[in-house]
């Protein structure tokens, strides 16, 4: 971290235009984006750039693999709403970034990765390390640049921010060559500023559109509002929460949308889709209105699109108007920032008698949903439900959780109830293993006072594990559990369903995760029961430095209920027996 | 069906892989894409057409528009409109069976531009069908045609036309002083922050 003298001299810049090398420019530029931290690995072509840092107060976190960088950006700008910053060398360093970067583009997270080049005189040569990045990261990227003149630096950079974060929001690759590092040009920061942000030609909302879905909300018997992802990036919560209290409808949630709508609300069904709640899947299948808010409509929400809410009108809100009719064909498309549309629709909506259809969910739900899990016999075994559950309990709800890809991300979703946005982060669309850790380093830089969570497979976490040392070299405060079931535990759970439980590749064997953690000066425990989980979490919580927690929980556990890909929505596979773990109707 | 998609794309380099990259992701054939300069500077036109489903057109649109270089994309569709294409045809041809050929180039309103002792060249502008009719009957003598160029469909609405997003930009042929985009300036909406 930069100290007083770098920040007034990096200020300066910003106010005075001088002559920089490129690389200056590009800290200098990071400065005048109000980028504070930054995730990357050093390597030849990236070389001037960091030459130059000392000079900015821009803090550096050191990865121990690219991928880690770009997720650590990802989790970074997920947590705090801002643009994330990963810088990668050229050839091996820039595609390693590419997982990283694919999966904050399926989940339309904002992103700038700065990547070195060869020298421009050698680009197209084979020379060493040098590969066509901007040409694979094309189809992954909002935008990605090419800059080989000096003079160009700044501008691209910035014409990135505001890519990122403009519109729907998505990563943006700035490739720079090595001499257009090494060179200087004449930093001008406000010169440099990018037009206007060009809002989408197709974005317009029509006043009959809205006069027309307000129409169908007053008509409607039997409503739910779809809440998705695109109410947190819209920062519309009020907006959502006031159409949903006024017209009392019922809220159902996608993956990435938990938090958009307090968990605790008495409208607030729970998580849809593939491994949803029973009673949220059908209220969606029986109703007469879905309202689609910043989500869009994935396969993993809609179950067979044949057979998806056939009795139901669709009015969609959504600011993507290649999402429109992707999926699922809507009657009403309010094209437009999902809190900018609502403000101009919540005038339209009265009030709104909707207890017949709440009445009619709860039946559905039955006497399972009100059960609490807490309150169940403990049977000696440890059940990843469990875990979450006592997780949730004991943080308050109130921390950042960073989940993996699998089975725990779905018992987390299901268990671990969350009342405020950006307080769960997980990778929803390109479904990466190994993206918790990186993502909770990332989550932990934007919100250092806030307690973080990761919670991995112990498949996902051997994925990324090496960013355990990143953790220490840092000194951050993270806390992990590993949900270690010995299996790859989502994919074995499709074999035991789908290929008559030819478990092919999917047992795992595991280091000791706590002395995996010891090695690299973390403490750790291992915890084989549901009487050991508090304590545990406990001396977690309370240790002063990062902590990891192995949960040896039940080996062939699977997560239900679960819509089968290409089943009918409330066609659902259901816990057998009456092993009374889930809360569902089922649990009798 | 058909769809013949009009796009304003920014005259820069990578600008045409994004836009066939776009056709590639959906496995979507481009049967021609004609590209040059427009009446703005800094801008390019093309005109793109490719086989898609009836519903794919409207995503397809909206799909270019997110790319950062397009500045404007229409989709023509079945909509009033004049198509050209452009085709040089090279032809052997000694001065023994030339006036034969002279005669279909005649026939076609075509033109002859170039001509040696062995071969001539056959410039036609025309609609597609009018451009195959004479490669047809050029066909009927085998070995003939030596090598064919066509430059792929350029299409323009009939009627005064303009979109929205290029009348925002204001800078039309009469203005070309103005830098291509800063007109957008006033009336776009503010950055977000």
């Amino acid at each position: 971290m930069g100290t007083n003298a770098t920040t007034q001299a990096a200020n300066a810049h910003l106010t005075t235009p001088a002559r920089l090398t490129g690389a200056e420019i590009v800290w200098a530029t990071l400065v005048g984006e109000g980028v504070t931290t930054v995730f990357g690995y050093p390597g030849g072509a990236i070389l001037p750039v960091y030459d130059a840092l000392r000079k900015f107060p821009i803090h550096h976190v050191l990865v121990r693999h690219e991928q880690g960088a770009a997720h650590m950006a990802d989790g970074y700008a997920r947590a705090s709403g801002k643009v994330g910053v990963a810088i990668a060398t050229s050839g091996p360093g820039a595609t390693n970034l590419v997982t990283g970067i694919a999966t904050a583009m399926l989940d339309s997270i904002p992103i700038v990765c700065i990547t070195g080049n060869v020298s421009s005189k050698v680009l197209g040569t084979d020379a060493f390390q040098e590969v066509d990045i901007t040409g694979i990261t094309l189809p992954v990227t909002k935008h990605n640049f090419l800059i080989s003149r000096t003079e160009d630096v700044a501008p691209a950079l910035r014409h990135a921010f505001q890519i990122a974060r403009s519109g729907r929001p998505g990563p943006v690759l700035v490739d720079i060559t090595k001499d257009a590092q090494q060179a200087t040009a004449l930093f001008d920061f406000a010169a440099a500023k990018p037009r206007p942000y060009r809002p989408h030609p197709m974005l317009h909302v029509e006043d009959s559109g809205l006069a027309q879905a307000a129409e169908l909300i007053r008509n409607a018997k039997r409503p739910v509002i779809l809440a998705g992802h695109g109410i947190i990036e819209s920062s519309a919560m009020e907006q959502v929460r006031t159409l949903a209290e006024r017209a009392q409808i019922p809220v159902a949630l996608t993956l990435l949308g938990l938090g958009a709508f307090p968990a605790s609300h008495p409208l607030n069904l729970g998580m849809m889709g593939m491994h949803g709640e029973a009673w949220v899947n059908h209220a969606i299948q029986e109703a007469d209105l879905l309202i689609a808010c910043g989500m869009r409509f994935d396969d993993r929400v809609t179950g067979s699109l044949a057979t998806y809410a056939t009795k139901a009108k669709k009015i969609h809100i959504e600011v993507d108007p290649a999402e429109i009719n992707k999926n699922i064909k809507v009657d009403v498309a309010l094209v437009g920032d999902l809190r900018e549309v609502l403000e101009q629709l919540l005038p339209r909506i009265p009030g709104r008698d909707g207890s017949a259809w709440l009445k009619t969910i709860d039946g559905i739900k039955g006497a399972a949903a009100v059960r609490d899990i807490k309150n169940l016999p403990d049977s000696g075994h440890l059940y990843a439900a469990h875990v979450m559950h006592d997780l949730w309990r004991i943080t308050g709800g109130n921390a950042i959780v960073v989940t993996d890809v699998g089975q725990h991300q779905m018992w987390e979703a299901q268990y671990y109830h969350h009342e405020h946005p950006r307080t769960l982060i997980t990778s929803g669309g390109l479904g990466t293993m190994g993206f918790a850790l990186p993502a909770a380093i990332g989550a932990k830089f934007a919100c250092p006072d806030k307690e973080v969570w990761v919670i991995a497979g112990d498949g996902g976490f051997q994925m990324t594990s090496a960013e355990l040392a990143t953790i220490v070299q840092e000194k951050i405060k993270i806390n992990i559990a590993v949900i270690n079931n010995g299996y790859l535990g989502m994919v074995r759970q499709w074999q035991e369903f789908f290929y008559e439980r030819n478990y092919e590749a999917t047992p795992m064997v595991s280091p000791d995760f706590v002395k995996l953690a010891g090695a690299h000066g973390i403490q750790g425990l291992t915890v084989r029961t549901r009487a050991e989980v508090a304590e545990a979490v406990n001396e977690a919580r309370s240790a002063p430095g990062a902590f990891l927690i192995n949960f040896k929980v039940e080996k062939e556990d699977s997560v239900y209920p679960m819509v089968s890909a290409g089943s009918a929505l409330h066609e659902m596979i259901r816990r057998p027996g009456n092993d009374p773990l889930v809360e569902s109707p089922d649990d009798k | 069906m058909l769809h013949t998609f009009v796009a304003y794309v920014e005259d820069l380099p990578g600008v045409l892989t994004r836009v066939a990259s776009l056709f590639r992701r959906l496995n979507i054939n481009i049967n021609s894409l004609t590209v040059g300069r427009s009446e703005r500077p800094g801008l390019s036109r093309l005109t793109l057409v490719c086989e898609a489903s009836a519903e794919a057109g409207d995503r397809i649109r909206a799909s270019l528009f997110k790319l950062e270089n397009v500045v404007d994309v229409d989709d023509i569709a079945k909509d009033p409109a004049v198509t050209r294409e452009l085709a040089l045809i090279k032809i052997a041809a000694t001065p023994r069976n030339r006036a034969q050929i002279f005669d279909l180039v005649e026939v076609f309103r075509a033109r002859i531009v170039d001509l040696t002792s062995e071969s001539l060249m056959i410039e036609m502008t025309g609609v597609e069908s009018k451009i195959e009719g004479l490669i047809e009957v050029l066909r009927e003598d085998e070995g003939r045609i030596l090598e064919i160029c066509r430059s792929g469909k350029m299409t323009m609405r009939r009627g005064h036309h303009i979109s929205s997003v290029l009348n925002a930009m204001g800078a039309g042929p009469d203005m070309p002083a103005e830098p291509p985009l800063e007109a957008l300036e006033e009336g776009a909406a503010g950055e977000p922050e």
